[in-house]
C-alpha cells in the first residue's frame, strides 16, 4: 500500500508540481473551448484557449 | 523538414540540454566521489530504462488512443508542463526565486555522497553511487522521455525527429561535461527554461485547441503567434513582479544570495 501511495504521489508531483492551478487551468482551458466548439462558437473558442493559458498563468504567479 | 517540425526538434532539443546539464552535475559529483564505472553504470541503465520507457508506451499511445483523444491529452500535458517551466522561469528571471546553481548543487551532491561512502574505494562499484547516478538520469530525463513521446505521438513520423533533438542534446552536454571535468554553470539555464516553456505552452495550445475541433485561421503559423504572445506576456509579468522584489528588499538579497 505504502509503495502505491508514493508511486501516484511521484505521479502527482511530476504532473501537478508545486502549482495545482497550473494543471486545473491547462486541463480548464481546453474543456472550455471544447464546450465553446460543440455550441458551435469555434471563433471563439480560437480566441478564448489563449487567453484562459495567460489567465491561469497570471492566477498561478499571484499565488507565488 | 517543415517549420513545425524544426520547431519541435529546437524545443527537443533545448528542453533536454537543461535535463542534460542537471544530470551532468550529478553524475559527476558521483564520478570524482565514489568512481567512473559506479556513476557510469548508474548512467548508462538509466539511459536504457528511459529508450525503453519511450519505445514501450510511444506507438501504445498512438495505437490505443484515438487522434482527437491523443492530441488533447498532449495539449493537456504539454500545457501543464510548460506552465510549470514557464512559472519558475518568470519568477526567476523576477528574483522571486533563486535560480538553479549547479555548482552549489555540485557541492551539495559530493557532500552527501562522501558522507555515505563507507568504504570509499575507486575500483569498485558504490551502490549508493549507483542509485543515486540512476535516480539524477532516469528523473531528469523522464520529463525529456515524456515531452519527446508527446511531441511525437502528435505526428506521423515525428518520433525520430523528436527522439534526434533529444540524443543530440545529451551528447552535445557529455561531451562538453567529458572535456570540462566540472558542472556546466554557464549554461544560461533558465534563459532555455524560459525559450522552451514559451514553446511547450504555445504547442500545448494549438496541438489542444485542435483536438477539441478548433480550426486555427492562420494554420501551423499559429504556432509562431503563440509564442509571441506569450513571450510579450512573459515579459510583462516579469516586468511587473520585478517592481514588486524591487520594493521588498530582504526578498531581493536572499533572492540573489
Amino acid at each position: 500500500m505504502t509503495y502505491v501511495i508514493a508511486f501516484g504521489r511521484f505521479w502527482y508531483d511530476f504532473i501537478v508540481g508545486d502549482s495545482i492551478a497550473l494543471a486545473i487551468g491547462g486541463a480548464g482551458a481546453l474543456a472550455l473551448g471544447s464546450v465553446l466548439v460543440h455550441a458551435d462558437a469555434v471563433t471563439l473558442a480560437e480566441w478564448l484557449l489563449p487567453t484562459t493559458v495567460i489567465a491561469t498563468l497570471v492566477i498561478s504567479l499571484r499565488r507565488a | 523538414m517543415s517549420h513545425e517540425i524544426a520547431l519541435v526538434v529546437v524545443a527537443v532539443f533545448l528542453a533536454s540540454v537543461v535535463e542534460a546539464v542537471e544530470a551532468l552535475t550529478i553524475v559527476l559529483a558521483v564520478a570524482l566521489t565514489n568512481g567512473w564505472r559506479t556513476a557510469l553504470l548508474g548512467t548508462a541503465l538509466a539511459s536504457l530504462a528511459l529508450a525503453l520507457v519511450v519505445l514501450a508506451l510511444g506507438p501504445a499511445l498512438v495505437r490505443v488512443i484515438p487522434i482527437e483523444g491523443l492530441q488533447v491529452l498532449i495539449g493537456v500535458l504539454l500545457l501543464v508542463f510548460g506552465l510549470q517551466w514557464l512559472r519558475k522561469a518568470i519568477m526567476r528571471s523576477a528574483g522571486v526565486k533563486a535560480k538553479h546553481d549547479e555548482a552549489a548543487i555540485f557541492e551539495e551532491e559530493v557532500a552527501l555522497l562522501s558522507a555515505a561512502a563507507a568504504t570509499p574505494s575507486r575500483d569498485d562499484i558504490d551502490w549508493t553511487g549507483f542509485v543515486v547516478s540512476f535516480k539524477g538520469v532516469f528523473l531528469e530525463g523522464l520529463e525529456v522521455a515524456f515531452i519527446v513521446l508527446t511531441f511525437a505521438a502528435n505526428r506521423e513520423n515525428a518520433l525520430g525527429w523528436s527522439a534526434l533533438g533529444a540524443v543530440l542534446a545529451f551528447a552535445l552536454v557529455a561531451m562538453v561535461g567529458v572535456v570540462v571535468h566540472k558542472p556546466l554553470t554557464r549554461v544560461p539555464e533558465n534563459t532555455i527554461k524560459f525559450t522552451v516553456g514559451l514553446m511547450l505552452v504555445a504547442f500545448g495550445t494549438f496541438w489542444g485547441g485542435e483536438g477539441i475541433g478548433v480550426e486555427w485561421s492562420f494554420g501551423d503559423w499559429t504556432i509562431l503567434m503563440l509564442v509571441g504572445l506569450y513571450t510579450s506576456v512573459a515579459w510583462l509579468l516579469v516586468t511587473y513582479l520585478k517592481r514588486g522584489v524591487a520594493s521588498m528588499p530582504a526578498l531581493t538579497a536572499e533572492a540573489t544570495s
